[in-house]
């Protein structure tokens, strides 16, 4: 177990390094020059030749790319040339106002998407099954920016009963009340599609494992129903749930930027958007450089949860 | 006693040598498909989908980027416009007919782009093995470690907003994901006794790719690329919605959705209609999807 960790923890070793080299590049790859942009059309030749060597830009481009992980690696991204600010300041606290969505989206996605599934494979082929199955396929694929749209409709706008944007109420007593209020629609609005899937693939993998030769001897004995699916079944299939759950994190978080854009969250999609649009291609860079560790870190969570729970897919 | 020589003339019609794949597998697979209501459904919607949207000049009951006589907002229902106006007039019916052009493109020309590059990519890698492989595979993992719409963004944020860069974002996050069911379907072909037969009576690469490879890799391709197709038109009406690809006033329904927002407190249908449109286009992918993948891979088939 402590052995295979280690191997896969060393097996990012590369695909960090590329994820750096491309990241990398890519800011090298933009058309113009950062002198040009930094100094505006005014500038003299001089003062170019002046700012491109105090940044280093004269430089071969391996060294530059040195130089840059290792700022990187020491926190520091550089300063975003549009708001004036350093870019991993401006980042962090949007990131965690990330987490606070993309966790609470998550779990609802896991647990209501589980149930739903769990339940329609325990009700095979009865009206439940058949309308849960109907509708997450329907659900699975909608756009979550229009779901956000709609939940403002019914539950804003005619309702009246939730915030429509923001954290936070600007007059309001704030707090935990107000922030989850605030959450509801954008944790839904994320939520609704990667759960529909999940529930289909639970149902699918519950249901495979219902057909085993055990399950009949588990019924055969005598067992009730529900004995059979909690001590039996959902044992089994806990770790292909907890794999697919862990594939539909990506979805998840790129469904986020959409939510956080329709609801004003002000987590790291949004900033990521405004960034491209302003073309702030340092931020966008700290900000793809974000997703990318924390989507990695995430999957090798799921991996050694898998490990633990799935002594199957341990190596020998 | 009849059945006896109708099996022998069968027996001696399937062994008729140069065809690449027995047809009854084909036919087999074509009646599977065909009697699949579902699937059936969702071709029927892509069939009035795409043929109004090439259809658009002749059906298109008004401009789509011009109000005519009407007033803005108009709500659904109103005489003349049935599905109501947007903010600025302009007929929300034909700007739906017209977008469906420009969205169903963008959804489906990256990822049959990106099929094309994964097939190449897929079959090198699984075929060559070895270093070609490897290196192939380990820089692929680099765009996994992004997630999928995440990676679309910020390549669009680097090369710049518009319709073609979208595309193009599209096509680049799809190649790893399309090469990788190549690759897999590849690996699991070749160790198979016809291809071993065949490099055994002398068949070079690229027979082996082209004649052996190539015909049985496509079924999982063609079946993952249709269902993609759906993913692909919510995601990149989504690109659109946010200003990151096709461009107002250009129709497009991702744009409508986006343009509806703006309005969402006085007139919620300017966007709530072109979401529907969306999830039904999508939804009609997954149905034709589903139902290739029953047809095509036997295992699959209830």
């Amino acid at each position: 177990m402590i052995v295979y960790a280690g191997k896969r923890l060393l097996g990012l070793v590369p695909v960090l390094f590329g994820i750096s080299v491309v990241i990398f590049l890519t800011m090298k790859l933009i058309p113009g020059d950062v002198a040009h942009a930094l100094l505006g059309p005014m500038a003299t030749q001089e003062s170019l030749t002046q700012l491109r060597r105090s940044l280093g830009l004269d430089q071969p481009v391996y060294i530059q790319y040195v130089k840059w992980l290792w700022r990187a690696l020491q926190g520091d991204l550089g300063l975003s040339p549009i708001v004036h600010k350093p870019v991993v300041d401006l980042l962090l606290p949007k990131f965690g106002n990330t987490l606070i969505l993309a966790g609470a989206s998550f779990f609802l996605a896991v647990v209501g998407g589980v149930a739903v599934g769990v339940l329609a494979a325990a009700r095979q082929q009865t009206v439940l099954d058949r309308t849960a199955m109907g509708v997450s396929l329907v659900v699975g694929n909608m756009p979550p920016f229009w779901l956000g749209l709609v939940l403002i409709v019914v539950f804003a706008i005619d309702l009246r009963w939730l915030p429509s944007l923001g954290m936070y109420s600007a007059r309001g007593p704030g707090g935990v009340g107000d922030l989850l209020a605030h959450l509801a629609m954008p944790t839904v609005a994320t939520a609704a599609a990667p759960g529909a899937i999940i529930a289909r693939m639970t149902r699918a993998s519950v249901l495979e494992i219902l057909g085993q030769d055990y399950i009949k001897v588990a019924r055969s004995k005598g067992l009730s129903e529900r004995a059979v699916l909690g001590l039996h079944a959902l044992r089994v299939a806990w770790p292909p749930i907890l794999t697919i759950s862990g594939l539909q994190l990506g979805y998840l978080l790129g469904g986020a930027v959409f939510t956080e854009e329709v609801f004003g969250w002000p987590g790291l999609g949004r900033q990521l958007v405004s960034s491209v649009i302003a073309r702030d291609v340092q931020v966008v860079q700290g900000a793809a450089l974000f997703i990318a560790l924390s989507f990695v870190i995430v999957n090798l969570i799921v991996d050694l949860l898998n490990l633990h729970l799935d002594p199957r897919s341990r190596p020998a | 006693m009849t059945r006896m020589p109708m099996a022998t003339t069968l027996a001696v019609k399937t062994a008729t040598p140069p065809l690449r794949r027995s047809p009854s597998a084909l036919v087999q697979a074509a009646r599977v498909f065909l009697r699949d209501r579902q699937a059936m459904l969702g071709l029927l919607i892509i069939a009035i989908t795409a043929g109004a949207a090439v259809a658009a000049p002749l059906i298109s009951p008004y401009d789509p980027l011009t109000a005519e006589g009407a007033e803005r907002l108009a709500p659904v229902g109103t005489p003349g416009h049935v599905l109501g106006t947007d903010e600025q007039g302009r007929d929300i019916l034909s700007r739906l007919i017209w977008g469906g052009r420009t969205s169903l493109m963008v959804g489906i020309l990256p990822t049959v782009a990106a099929g094309v590059v994964a097939l190449g990519l897929g079959l090198v890698a699984g075929h060559l093995g070895g270093v070609v492989d490897h290196v192939i595979m380990r820089v692929l993992d680099v765009f996994f470690a992004f997630p999928l719409v995440l990676l679309a963004i910020a390549i669009v944020g680097v090369i710049g907003p518009g319709m073609g860069n979208q595309m193009f974002a599209l096509a680049v996050v799809l190649v790893p994901y399309s090469t990788r069911v190549v690759r897999t379907a590849t690996l699991s072909i070749k160790s198979l006794e016809f291809v071993e037969s065949a490099r055994a009576l002398g068949a070079g690469n690229g027979r082996l790719l082209g004649r052996h490879l190539l015909p049985n890799v496509l079924p999982p391709l063609l079946v993952y690329t249709s269902t993609l197709v759906g993913m692909m038109i919510v995601a990149s009406a989504g690109l659109s919605f946010l200003g990151l690809g096709v461009q107002p006033p250009t129709p497009d329904w991702g744009v409508m959705v986006g343009n509806g927002r703006l309005v969402l407190y006085r007139a919620a249908h300017v966007a709530t209609i072109p979401g529907i449109v969306i999830v039904v286009a999508a939804l009609a992918f997954n149905f034709v999807g589903d139902g290739l993948r029953e047809a095509l891979d036997p295992r699959a088939r209830r």
